[in-house]
């Protein structure tokens, strides 16, 4: 009887237990169901597109027209950059396949750069059409790589769920049909020949290794010197131990990275020093900032006063911005009361107690240089008549910037409003044509 | 003897005139500015009184949110031109004394707004009755435009932006700057502030960085937080650097929610720890990462030595070591 009674309980649990256990796994399946559909449709879609790119590539090669050839140049970049959406949604994550993402993103910027330019006034040379060339059977060899890739999956019903449980595992040698095969693309892309691009600086590495280039001339200074220099930087009297090490070599520049205790606050400030030169190339201290104490203005010019004494000249406020407790100061350089905006600083100012919380001056290093050309073409009248004429301007200065092919431009600088929107403009000083157009940003509501 | 009384009396009520008069100036002293020059980009109290000071008499219709924007900046611009201060945007003691005795601040009924999160505006003098008083008498103003009132109504066919903000034009013409010599009041007194229609605004903002909005800054956080959280505050800003770094590289994705949820990209992603609520240091780091900070060194990748296996990780050029990351190229 009794044994009857656990014998039946048991068995309701198991079974109980059982359709649980059932549930569970169908929900699981569903939801592992979901995420690989998800990523099947990323990947049958990024052959889609690579076919598509191929294909209208070719097509541009065979235009004459140049009503047609700037739309279709367009097209090429819009493909790109879907390819390159689809490409992101792929679980590769740290698995390198970045030879083939720089290549969408090459001839991305190679066809915008041709589908923008007045092909009327300035067609496409000879040069051009062999670099369009060559990018067509690039691509036709991409193209040709997915589509094996791709059937492999079709008829060996591979699924992208493995491949993420494959590299997580991180297995080496990684042996997957899916991995092995984006493997072959990417070398074969890292062995194409470069097209040239006119020219232009391909750059898809970051501003180190113009810092690099723009100190490599400057004398060197070992690890005291670099401290001594860190210590008149701050510039506090509270300043403690320091440790120093030196950055690898990912890295352009050869930098001291230097942790200093600061014994007032029991925090630590940290900074990298270059070696070449000894410039400070970013500072902050960690310490929590505490109900501010002074205004945004003295904190303004407290950061001027800092810059001062660190031998930055003739450096100009030109936007400040207070998060909460903390002033945040964007400086850039005035020559001849031109504004270089290549040449920028950001100082950080907590507004307790006034000291420096933060330093910035990567752009500053990059772009820094003497003797820039200041000469105006073109009037700050003819500018303006270049305006859209709904803008009320309300401030001109003359600015050098950076423009979207990467070149400084000597640029007639306007703010103006339309409505209740404050845009800035820049105008070319020497041709005339609009640089860049902006929306400055209001301040944003609360949503909640 | 009566007229000896009388005198007394007199003077006894001319003093009481003044101590009473004394009594109610006093309120508004109070409740001036402090001593701040206030900047553009500053935000806090004394710019929700500047804002609600401008706008009373006219020259700001934008929402009064306590941040001093592009909006704010024109208009204390154009006030300045107006009145021949010095034309720099800076709200310094000249301008901020002309407000204060040309203006009515009504703080209470504001910063209640403010924290109701109610919209309104807080326009001077607004009907007839109000305007003839001697100054805009204090529950007159501000209370024009309802919090209660409907968008839709209001949307004015005929609002006046930006340059003139509408001064009454019926009964009093414009800034005529000589009118009544009974206070050394300058002109602003005599901006008869129009009855405009007052649209409402959605009020309490913040700054963000251009290009970023604060959901963004947000995600960001969780981030920054889910990855490196118990990190030093260095370390914290690296992280928010990088992923800022891919934004900007060619070979990742370009906005700042594909960066993060690219499948394998994080791992705070993919077991789910961004989900927790990050902390304000990670908010500050990712506030400083954005403002330009890199601690990183340009840095597109990190990891944990003790925990990553891959060998390909191992073979980047590696920058620096932060706590427990090492970041590299």
């Amino acid at each position: 009887m009794m044994r009857n009674i656990v014998i039946g309980v048991l068995a309701v649990a198991l079974i109980g237990t059982g359709m649980w256990g059932f549930r569970e796994q169908e929900e699981k399946n569903t939801v592992m169901m979901q995420s690989e559909n998800n990523y099947q449709r990323a990947f049958h879609d990024l052959t889609y597109q690579i076919d598509l790119l191929h294909d209208e590539i070719g097509a541009t090669l065979a235009m004459n027209s140049k009503e047609r050839l700037s739309p279709s140049l367009a097209d090429v970049w819009r493909i790109t950059s879907e390819a390159q959406n689809e490409l992101g949604q792929l679980p590769l994550g740290l698995m390198p396949f970045t030879k083939t993402e720089e290549f969408l993103y090459k001839v991305g910027n190679f066809s915008y750069r041709h589908a923008i330019r007045d092909l009327d006034q300035d067609p496409l040379t000879e040069e051009n059409y062999d670099d369009l060339k060559q990018l067509y059977s690039q691509a036709g060899e991409i193209q040709k790589e997915l589509r094996k890739v791709q059937s492999m999956v079709l008829r060996e019903n591979l699924r992208w769920t493995d491949v993420e449980l494959d590299l997580a595992a991180q297995d080496e040698p990684l042996n997957n049909a899916v991995v092995n095969g984006f493997h072959i693309i990417d070398e074969k892309v890292g062995g194409f020949s470069e097209v040239n691009f006119d020219n232009e600086t391909n750059k898809v590495t970051g501003n180190d290794e113009d810092i690099e280039k723009n100190i490599k001339n400057e004398d060197q200074i070992n690890e005291n010197e670099a401290i001594d220099k860190a210590r008149e930087f701050l510039n506090q009297d509270s300043l403690g131990d320091v440790q120093i090490t030196e950055t690898g070599k990912g890295l352009a520049y050869e930098a001291y990275s230097l942790v200093i205790s600061d014994g007032e606050h029991g925090t630590n400030i940290t900074m990298d020093i270059t070696k070449k030169g000894g410039h400070p190339v970013w500072m902050l201290n960690e310490r929590e900032v505490q109900q501010e104490k002074i205004s945004l203005n003295e904190a303004s010019e407290k950061a001027e006063d800092f810059l001062e004494r660190n031998g930055y000249d003739n450096m100009q406020l030109v936007e400040s911005k207070q998060y909460e407790n903390i002033g945040v100061f964007q400086f850039v350089k005035l020559d001849d009361d031109v504004r270089i905006y290549t040449d920028e600083i950001v100082v950080d100012v907590a507004l307790d107690e006034g000291d420096i919380a933060g330093f910035e001056s990567f752009a500053y290093l990059a772009n820094n240089k003497q003797d820039r050309e200041t000469e105006l073409e073109i009037s700050k009248e003819e500018a303006q008549e270049r305006l859209n004429p709904n803008l009320n301007v309300k401030e001109h200065h003359v600015a050098v910037i950076e423009n979207q092919l990467e070149e400084e431009v000597l640029c007639h600088e306007f703010y103006g409003t339309i409505d209740n929107d404050t845009y800035r403009i820049f105008i070319n000083a020497k041709n005339g044509r609009e640089e860049q157009v902006e929306k400055l940003d209001n301040p944003e509501p609360v949503y909640q | 003897m009566n007229g000896k009384y009388f005198r007394l009396f007199r003077q006894f009520t001319i003093l009481m005139t003044l101590i009473c008069v004394s009594i109610l100036i006093v309120p508004d002293d109070a409740e001036a500015f402090t001593q701040q020059v206030i900047q553009k980009g500053a935000t806090g109290d004394d710019v929700v009184e500047l804002q609600a000071r401008m706008q009373y008499n006219g020259y700001y219709d934008g929402p009064i949110d306590g941040v001093f924007g592009w909006q704010t900046y024109w208009s204390v611009r154009e006030f300045q031109e107006q009145f021949g201060l010095e034309v720099d945007g800076l709200v310094g003691e000249d301008m901020k004394d002309m407000l204060v005795r040309a203006t009515e601040y009504d703080k209470e009924f504001v910063h209640r707004m403010l924290r109701e999160g109610r919209e309104f505006t807080h326009y001077g003098g607004v009907d007839k009755h109000i305007q003839k008083g001697p100054k805009g008498s204090r529950d007159g103003a501000g209370r024009t435009g309802g919090p209660e009132r409907d968008r839709k109504e209001q949307a004015p066919p005929e609002q006046p932006r930006a340059e003139e903000p509408a001064r009454e034009p019926a009964a009093e013409p414009a800034p005529e700057p000589e009118r009544p010599a009974e206070e050394e009041v300058p002109a602003p007194a005599e901006e008869e502030p129009a009855p405009q229609d007052d649209e409402p605004n959605i009020q309490k903002a913040m700054n963000v960085p251009d290009g970023f909005s604060d959901n963004d800054i947000r995600i960001m956080a969780q981030a920054v937080y889910g990855e490196a959280r118990g990190e030093p505050y260095e370390g914290q800003v690296a992280v928010a650097a990088v992923i800022l770094n891919r934004i900007n590289s060619p070979i990742f994705p370009n906005t700042v929610s594909d960066v993060i949820f690219e499948p394998r990209a994080f791992t705070a992603v993919a077991d789910g720890q961004i989900w927790m609520d990050p902390d304000e240091e990670a908010r500050k780091a990712v506030l400083d990462a954005i403002n330009g900070q890199d601690p990183s060194g340009n840095a597109l990748y990190y990891f944990n030595p003790q925990t990553a296996t891959s060998g390909w990780i191992w073979s980047r050029p590696q920058i620096k070591q932060i706590g427990k990351h090492i970041f590299c190229e």
